[in-house]
């Protein structure tokens, strides 16, 4: 197992409570006058949760769980419909104007697909050095040097040859280096990091894995690492945190939870997960059907309609998450 | 055992204005029945350009140079306009005509992308009309919705969703349609690729499993590209890793993933995470594939290669036999 440095007493960076999040259906405009009932999609249900100091907490689930909408959650691109989102104690759901903007230093996001994320027009260099300029630090000349240290750092190396380039003249790996680079510029202490090797080929995966573990130790980061790809979160992660429709099912200790996963939904996606070894045989576990809807969930229990283990409580009562010990909790009726 | 499919000394070039690519370099494999081959390799390796000259689908400006590709087709095809006798067939002699009896009959192409290979205006179950009558117009409606919703059925699609539109369905049915589309006319050699690329790992696992039961059924051979080699592990029979458009090695699928032999081979299987191998230290290849315009001389993997000798720089490795039951084409063999 491994041990988390927690520095300290209170060792919860990020603490989640209750937070849900609703996006309005969009309504057609005779539905408008015929004013059928809104509908929401609920993205985040009642979710609850800690991120400590200095770890990397994974957040997987399939399509649909809501895990990229937890992440932006998190660093306040959106606001939570209830609940309280605490960054080192401060309530970043409520906070306005300068200290947000002061806060925004601390916390970065990295998204999906890094071709999409940054300006073509934009020189690297210049896009990195734009978050320099909007929170007003250094002269034109500072920040350029900084940002040449950064771009050296995050492997992009001699610096003054990649500042000027655009993002077209790089790789698919060198642009997700780029990501990174404008998301340690400022110095932050907590990166959400969504799907940051999704859409790289496999034989440079494990390189930015690892740049991502050293800037961790380097800078003393804590990663939300936002994937679905199970395998991948293993590798990085120190703990993990399932997603199904809104809910947090299943959170614990990365062996733990992979090792002997409580909730049948994590069992389920564990033994979904493609072995790469011929000698390992698929055990058939795999849940029927597909995620359902967000907009009008299952009652009792989100995943009972797919549930090799459903009883008659899973259908009428919602299982609360339960703690286990060791920092394990699972919500599920079963336990 | 029948060879379905043999392909020999396959060249695919594109043509850009900086000059020309090679983007299938003398390639050559033999297929048996009901084999399942693997194709697999990095981005641009040439997988898909592959896939695709096998229904001599490659798009502009890309060209078959020269090669074979011969099918061996079961019966007889007769339509209007001629017919094709049972056999061996090439595929780069036929006409328009005769290959558009050939496509979706004989070979099925499953597309990368559920979301744009299906027309949003269309039905699934007009989709299932127009395929049928393609190839055989007095096919009456009824009769070819009949079929579409016995090939529904076996891939867990309710017969009535027939009638819906594409957007009806979720990502992984929309898949389940490309696939019973690939299988309505009871294709001999079906090319899958990636087909299961955009979806999340439990419908994933689902539609492999199904795909099993139906080459069972079906009595298929199949071809599956893919770039996830733990997607090859469990499904495929043999599996060939392609580099900058040639094959590295061709294997068994035990034997590959046990005693790879091309040093690309291993190092690619060194860095695929394995939820089962936490402790596994994940490697990664230096540096990228090279520039098909102007490719390095000797091997092309030599310049990211950890066994590069003299001789890689100098001489290209020819395809040899190996000792695990395949074939490499690497020089740290077969010269001693």
């Amino acid at each position: 197992m491994r041990v988390i440095y927690t520095g300290g007493l209170n060792m919860n960076l990020v603490e989640i409570r209750d937070v849900t999040k609703y996006f309005p259906v969009q309504r057609g405009f005779i539905e408008q006058i015929i004013s059928r009932k809104q509908e929401f999609v609920r993205a985040v249900d009642g979710v609850s949760f800690d991120i400590r100091k200095g770890e990397i907490l994974g957040l997987a689930g399939e399509s649909g769980s809501g895990k990229t909408t937890m992440g932006r959650l998190c660093v306040r691109l959106i606001r939570p419909t209830q609940g309280e989102i605490l960054f080192d104690g401060i309530n970043i759901a409520e906070v306005e104007g300068t200290e947000m903007r002061n806060l925004r230093r601390r916390i970065q996001f990295t998204f999906q697909d890094p071709s999409s994320s940054l300006n073509p027009r934009l020189s690297i260099g210049d896009a990195i050095a734009d978050a320099l300029r909007f929170q007003n630090m250094g002269s034109p000349e500072e920040r350029k040097e900084i940002v040449e240290s950064v771009l050296e750092r995050v492997g992009l190396a001699p610096a003054d040859t990649f500042y000027h380039r655009k993002p077209h003249q790089l790789s698919g790996g060198q642009r997700q280096r780029v990501v990174f680079g404008r998301a340690i510029v400022l110095s932050p202490e907590f990166i959400v990091t969504d799907e940051p090797v999704a859409m790289v080929d496999v034989s440079i995966k494990a390189q930015l894995l690892e740049l991502m573990l050293d800037l961790k130790k380097e800078l003393n980061l804590t990663y939300l690492f936002i994937s679905h790809d199970l395998a991948t979160a293993r590798h990085v992660c120190d703990r993990i945190a399932i997603m199904y429709l809104g809910k947090i099912i299943e959170i614990g200790d990365d062996d733990q939870v992979y090792e002997d996963p409580l909730h049948p939904y994590t069992d389920g996606l564990i033994s979904a997960i493609p072995v790469p070894n011929p000698k390992i045989q698929k055990t058939g576990k795999v849940p029927r059907g597909e995620i359902p809807s967000p907009i009008d969930p299952p009652s009792g229990c989100r995943f009972h309609p797919r549930c090799p283990k459903a009883f008659d409580k899973c259908s009428t009562e919602e299982p609360t998450l339960k703690d286990m010990g060791n920092g394990r909790c699972v919500a599920c009726h079963l336990y | 055992m029948v060879d379905v499919l043999r392909i020999k000394d396959l060249i695919v070039e594109y043509t850009t204005q900086r000059g020309t690519a090679r983007a299938v370099d003398r390639v050559s494999l033999t297929l048996g029945e009901n084999r399942t081959l693997g194709l697999a390799g990095e981005s641009g390796c040439g997988k898909s350009t592959l896939g695709r000259s096998l229904m001599k689908l490659v798009p502009y400006p890309g060209k078959i140079v020269s090669g074979d590709i011969i099918l061996n087709i079961d019966h007889d095809i007769t339509w209007k306009k001629g017919t094709i006798k049972k056999g061996d067939v090439s595929i780069l002699e036929l006409n328009d005509d005769q290959l558009r009896m050939i496509r979706g009959s004989e070979i099925a192409y499953i597309f990368q992308d559920p979301m744009t290979s299906l027309n949003p205006m269309l039905s699934i179950g007009k989709h299932f009309i127009q395929i049928q009558q393609a190839h055989d117009p007095t096919i009456e409606d009824e009769q070819a919705l009949e079929r579409a919703k016995e090939v529904l059925e076996s891939l867990g699609i309710l017969a009535e969703r027939v009638d819906d539109y594409p957007h009806q369905f979720s990502g992984g049915m929309r898949q389940r349609v490309m696939i019973g589309l690939g299988l309505v006319l009871r294709p001999r050699l079906l090319i899958a690729d990636e087909p299961t690329t955009s979806l999340d790992v439990i419908v994933e696992a689902q539609i492999l499993e199904e795909m099993a039961e139906l080459k069972e059924k079906f009595n298929l051979t199949m071809i599956l590209i893919t770039h996830n080699l733990g997607v090859l592990a469990q499904t495929a029979d043999d599996v060939a890793i392609m580099y900058t458009g040639r094959l590295a090695e061709l294997a068994p699928t035990e034997a590959l993933f046990e005693n790879p032999q091309h040093p690309y081979t291993e190092a690619l299987l060194q860095s695929v995470p394995d939820v089962t191998k936490p402790d596994k230290k994940l490697a990664w290849i230096p540096g990228a594939p090279p520039d098909l315009v102007n490719p390095p001389d000797g091997c092309m993997f030599n310049p990211r290669c950890p066994f590069a000798m003299d001789i890689c720089k100098q001489e290209e490795p020819p395809l040899i036999q190996s000792d695990t039951g395949g074939l490499v084409a690497c020089h740290l063999y077969g010269r001693s």
